[in-house]
């Protein structure tokens, strides 16, 4: 297996995690809103923030991915 | 590997854009929208406090004429109250001064009554004296032109007189 | 029903697909000089180019010329992109002042004196040649100063309608952009920087708020696919710097003591924590420009490689099947362009609001 398959592999790895990260705090979130209906806008502003986080450790993967 | 080096010239004209989009639009654009936006909500919450004190004052108006019309009709009903106090008061003396005033009549008129009716009296007794005087005088003058019926009288009217 | 109807139609397209896809790959004789390469097309696509090319038309492209400007050690030297005859390939050279320029990969390749054909080496870099610091007016350039001419004359279009009115009262185009201002004053800077120290930092969040959304939707156009500003990494790398820079200029006292001196913490733990701060001070700025240029650029590639697939099975019966998908795409992305904007706006308001935070324990 070239280096390349092997950093297509590291980005999918990467992909999983984030999205293990993001349907957690989705998860997490939908609950809250749920339970909490009237702060809906303030739950909804935390999960976007908390996913673009969880998103960027996949996002720099995939970028150690297209380095090599 | 490509994908990811940032071109030199793009990044130089990014900030040459970013830059004066930045100046223009600040200068231009977020100053006078952000102004007037900010302007018309503190209009709005000065309009809406300015509101809030007019209700206010609307109210403490309201109770002021509340005041003064509860105040008026106190004031009413205790001019009514004296007045009716005055008017059965004012009866009352009339009725009282009246009554006196008639007492007063009736025992003038009592005592004139009585006065006349003594005069009458008087009057009367006179006349009947008179009358009796006369009377007696005429029977006196009949009786005494015959001897035997002029002693017969004097026996009677002793007789009498010692009942008497 | 409808819907029934729709999925029944799906994924006999589908199928279709499917079936050809094997009847296409059991044909590889089919194949010729001119094979369909989609990675090179989507790269082509994605990166950044010389000339504006709108589409092949009887085999001629149809470009628009941009001016090249460069910087090599005789000074400043301009000429059209036009002049390199659409050759991409390095073979075409440009001679301009006494110096040759080839174009490779969209790259400019000044040759060493006494050159007279570009020379590769087993990984295509050039043997003779060098880069010269290139300013040209790129398609990423042209297509940025068209967003800059779009928010012009919107924004200043909307701040006329408040000068001319007296009350205040927004109408026309006013009406349809003060919400969003509005929003990014309430929703974004307000509760993430603080409500005395926000309204500073508002020309900076709104401009990068709608230049990076405008710069996103035009890169979903397809007139202008080409241009992928915003997921250009060069573009991204300088708003991420300017957010650095403005978050690092603002930065209190008590900013700069959680990173050096982390306060509440024994003194082992400071020293532990130091390092890991100033990697943290520099990895927020890279994960902003990171992200921005992923998103943008994984939708471009997702689009363009649904597409492609038309050209890989080469048949038509998978268009249906690659449009659908590539439409379905195209929706998610326009969601994405604005969501990337206001993540990319209020990551920068809620690092500038950790910097300016005041200490509070």
């Amino acid at each position: 297996m070239t280096i390349t398959g092997i950093a297509a592999i590291g980005a999918g790895l990467a992909a999983i995690g984030a999205g293990l990260g993001i349907g957690r705090i989705g998860g997490s979130a939908m609950d809250a809103m749920a339970r909490q209906p009237e702060i809906q806008g303030k739950i909804q502003t935390s999960a976007l923030i908390l996913a673009a986080f969880v998103e960027a450790v996949a996002l720099f993967g995939v970028v150690a991915a297209l380095i090599v | 590997m490509d994908l990811i080096t940032p071109g030199l010239g793009l990044v130089f004209w990014t900030v040459i854009t970013f830059l004066f989009l930045l100046i223009i639009l600040k200068k231009f654009a977020w100053k006078p929208i952000l102004g007037a936006v900010s302007e018309r909500e503190d209009g709005i919450v000065k309009a809406l406090a300015s509101a809030e004190n007019a209700r206010k004052e609307m109210e403490n108006l309201h109770a002021d004429n509340e005041r003064i019309l509860k105040e008026a009709r106190a004031e009413r009903e205790l001019l009514l109250k004296d007045a009716r106090e005055i008017k059965i008061k004012m009866i009352d003396d009339a009725k009282g001064e009246a009554k006196s005033q008639a007492d007063k009549i009736i025992v003038q008129a009592q005592e004139a009554i009585e006065s006349e009716k003594k005069a009458a009296m008087a009057e009367l007794k006179k006349h009947v004296a008179d009358l009796s005087i006369e009377i007696a005088e005429k029977v006196v003058r009949a009786e005494l032109s015959n001897k035997d019926k002029q002693m017969q009288l004097v026996d009677s009217m002793l007789g009498e007189a010692k009942l008497n | 029903m409808t819907l029934n109807t729709f999925k029944n139609v799906f994924f006999s397209a589908l199928f279709i697909a499917i079936s050809f896809a094997g009847y296409a790959s059991e044909n590889p004789d089919n194949e010729n000089d001119k094979a369909f390469n989609a990675k090179e097309m989507i790269m082509h696509h994605v990166k950044d180019a010389h000339e504006f090319h709108i589409v092949d038309w009887n085999n001629k492209p149809i470009t628009i010329a941009l001016p090249i400007i460069l910087w090599t050690d005789q000074g400043l030297t301009t000429f059209m992109s036009s002049e390199f005859h659409h050759d991409d390939s390095g073979s075409h050279v440009v001679e301009k002042d006494g110096q040759k320029f080839v174009k490779f990969h969209e790259k400019i390749y000044q040759l060493d004196a006494n050159a007279q054909k570009v020379t590769f080496d087993a990984e295509h870099h050039p043997t003779n040649a060098s880069q010269p610091t290139d300013f040209s007016i790129t398609k990423n350039v042209f297509m940025m100063w068209v967003s800059v001419i779009v928010l012009l004359i919107v924004f200043i279009s909307t701040a006329r309608v408040y000068k001319k009115s007296n009350n205040k009262v927004p109408t026309g185009i006013a009406g349809f952009m003060e919400p969003l201002i509005v929003y990014v004053r309430d929703e974004i800077a307000r509760p993430m920087i603080g409500e005395h120290k926000y309204k500073k930092y508002m020309p900076y969040l709104l401009t990068v708020f709608f230049f990076i959304w405008v710069n996103n939707i035009f890169g979903l156009i397809p007139f202008f696919n080409g241009a992928n500003v915003s997921g250009n990494i060069a573009f991204t790398l300088t708003l991420a710097v300017f957010t650095f820079i403005v978050t690092n200029l603002s930065g209190n006292k008590n900013y700069w003591k959680h990173i050096f001196w982390m306060p509440g913490v024994p003194v082992p733990m400071k020293i532990f924590l130091m390092p890991i701060e100033i990697v943290g001070m520099f990895v927020k700025p890279i994960s902003l420009m990171i992200r921005l240029f992923a998103n943008i650029t994984a939708g471009h590639i997702i689009i363009l490689a649904l597409m492609s697939l038309i050209f890989i099975f080469e048949t038509v019966f998978v268009a249906p099947v690659s449009v659908g998908f590539a439409l379905f795409i195209g929706l998610i992305e326009i969601v994405v362009t604005a969501i990337q904007a206001y993540i990319f706006t209020v990551l920068s308001a809620l690092y500038i609001g950790m910097a300016t935070e005041e200490a509070h324990h």
